[in-house]
């Protein structure tokens, strides 16, 4: 099998999906796929569609139309093969309140055949020391890593983690990051749910956009922000932005509180016009940057321009 | 075999930390059968009160443990996502239910022999006790009750679910004859209560205790029905998420 059929046979294909709740579209023919050994994150808004997705792909929804096709099986019919190489992380858990942490995974871990050793896992996503702890008393950082675990009790081919690092501390991120990085090295496909766009842009691969239902972008994060220069710069004070946008020939918009970005050039010349501005406006200005837009910049002009 | 096993398991270890659920579900059917063993305010027919009540209390325990009692801890699940975490495993639907179900059972056997023990306290006369058909009635009531019990909690939302198990529960209890005898219903009820678990049930507890065979094998077999219709409803009808 060459490995541009392996790719559409071992990743996600999705094609033309709809689901309809009643006459509510939560997805409306969108088409995408996530090939193995890529990390594809998926982001939108809440009710874009991200969970029905997911969902149909793990064979929880049904699709009103379309196709789905996940390790080359159908979610809705085959569900019993793809559970065993599927891994899925619930965003809320999916785990009962007096469970304990080792006696979980290891429960996890048979039903899969023991393809991999509970204790391992519970010691690698950095639970060890609290295995005889119940699920009530983790933190918010150990309930996420404990629900990633059990995700990784398949020793999955392909993995669904929604929202992997709501919630999680500094370190915590790390450790899922480190364990996402893992899984695309040995060849899993990887679909990350998430709202969290710094995240998605250190995980991702290849990026989804979703917004009501539909997919307005996608491709790799470089291909998402081609021929997006921006300059960003800081200022304590308000920012004329009309004024500034008139002198550098550029449009200027304040993106947060304190923050503004020049659009569409990361030229050095642009940089001294804009430093030339501030000092004959009496504007302090700071931590001025160029380059490519960041994913938040991306995602929230793609999204407002499917909204007008 | 080995994940039905792997469930069943599971499930026990849930139950046994469920302190609160356990304590209600062996000590009701023991408080009552106490307090009306030693208050003679029921009609007995000449009977001990203990002989006449601990036959439907054994029933009314296998009733209220394997379907109420499952059924809203399973609709607790439910709304915990632990199903859908759990319908995302090679488990499957049928080992679910029937680890949901063997696991009651063993819950039951140890009521049973606590309600037996302290009837034996109280007097009780247990020489005609049929413990091969007594064995029999708890599994396939069981089978039977958690059918029903997984059926509702499989398809209903949360809040629906738990009135739904109350109300049925209540509807069987009152046409089973678990706390009086079904000759004592108008006839169409009494015929109605024949077929249904909780007659067939209770029917077959009273043979059981008094050693007759005034029911025989008919509400063995009704029980046997509903044992089959209920699991199979119940893997039917389920619903991970």
């Amino acid at each position: 099998m060459s490995s541009a059929t392996r790719s559409q046979h071992e990743g996600v294909s999705v094609s033309q999906l709809v689901i309809a709740y009643g006459s509510t579209k939560a997805v409306d023919h969108v088409s995408f796929q996530a090939l193995p050994g890529r990390v594809t994150v998926i982001l939108g808004p809440n009710g874009a569609g991200k969970t029905s997705t997911i969902e149909a792909c793990e064979g929880f929804t049904t699709a009103t139309s379309g196709t789905i096709r996940v390790l080359g099986l159908d979610p809705s019919t085959q569900r019993k093969q793809l559970n065993e190489r599927m891994g899925v992380m619930l965003q809320d858990g999916g785990i009962y309140p007096s469970s304990r942490v080792g006696e979980l995974v290891a429960q996890y871990c048979a039903l899969y055949g023991n393809k991999i050793d509970a204790a391992s896992l519970v010691a690698q996503v950095g639970l060890a020391s609290v295995s005889a702890t119940t699920y009530r008393r983790l933190s918010g950082g150990e309930k996420q890593r404990l629900s990633l675990a059990l995700a990784l009790a398949a020793q999955p081919d392909v993995i669904f983690l929604d929202e992997p690092t709501s919630g999680i501390d500094v370190n915590g991120r790390d450790l899922v990051r480190s364990i996402i990085r893992d899984l695309r090295q040995r060849g899993c496909c990887v679909v990350v749910a998430t709202h969290e766009l710094d995240e998605a842009e250190r995980i991702a691969d290849d990026v989804l956009i979703f917004h009501r239902g539909t997919i307005v972008a996608a491709g790799t994060l470089e291909e998402l922000r081609a021929g997006r220069e921006e300059i960003r710069f800081t200022s304590q004070s308000l920012v004329d932005t009309q004024s500034l946008a008139t002198t550098l020939g550029f449009a200027v918009e304040q993106t947060r509180q304190n923050e503004y970005t020049v659009a569409g050039t990361s030229d050095a010349r642009v940089i001294v016009q804009l430093t030339d501005w501030a000092k004959a406006n009496n504007v302090n200005i700071g931590d001025i940057g160029a380059g490519s837009q960041r994913l938040d910049e991306v995602f929230r002009r793609l999204t407002a321009e499917a909204k007008s | 075999m080995k994940l039905l096993r792997l469930q069943i398991g599971a499930e026990l270890r849930i139950l046994a930390r469920n302190g609160e659920q356990l304590l209600l579900i062996l000590g009701i059917p023991m408080l009552l059968l106490a307090f009306f063993s030693n208050v003679e305010i029921l009609p007995t027919g000449g009977q001990e009160s203990v002989d006449f009540l601990l036959p439907g209390i054994i029933a009314l325990a296998v009733m209220s443990t394997s379907m109420v009692s499952l059924g809203i801890a399973t609709g607790f699940e439910r709304s915990y996502s632990v199903l859908k975490r759990l319908g995302a495993t090679p488990l499957g639907t049928w080992r679910l239910v029937l680890a949901k179900a063997v696991s009651v059972l063993v819950i039951e056997i140890v009521q049973v022999i606590l309600l037996i023990a302290m009837a034996t306290a109280f007097g009780a006369d247990l020489t005609s006790l049929h413990l091969g058909k007594l064995v029999a009635a708890i599994t396939l009531g069981t089978m039977g009750f958690s059918g029903i019990g997984l059926s509702l909690a499989g398809r209903l939302r949360g809040e629906i679910n738990l009135a739904a198990q109350n109300a049925l529960y209540l509807v069987l209890l009152l046409i089973g004859g678990v706390v009086f005898p079904l000759q004592e219903l108008p006839t169409a009820l009494h015929w109605i209560g024949r077929i249904s678990p909780s007659g067939a049930l209770a029917d077959v507890m009273r043979d059981v205790f008094s050693g007759s065979s005034l029911h025989g094998a008919s509400s063995l077999a009704v029980l046997l029905c509903w044992a089959v219709v209920g699991q199979l409803t119940a893997i039917k009808l389920f619903r991970w998420s």
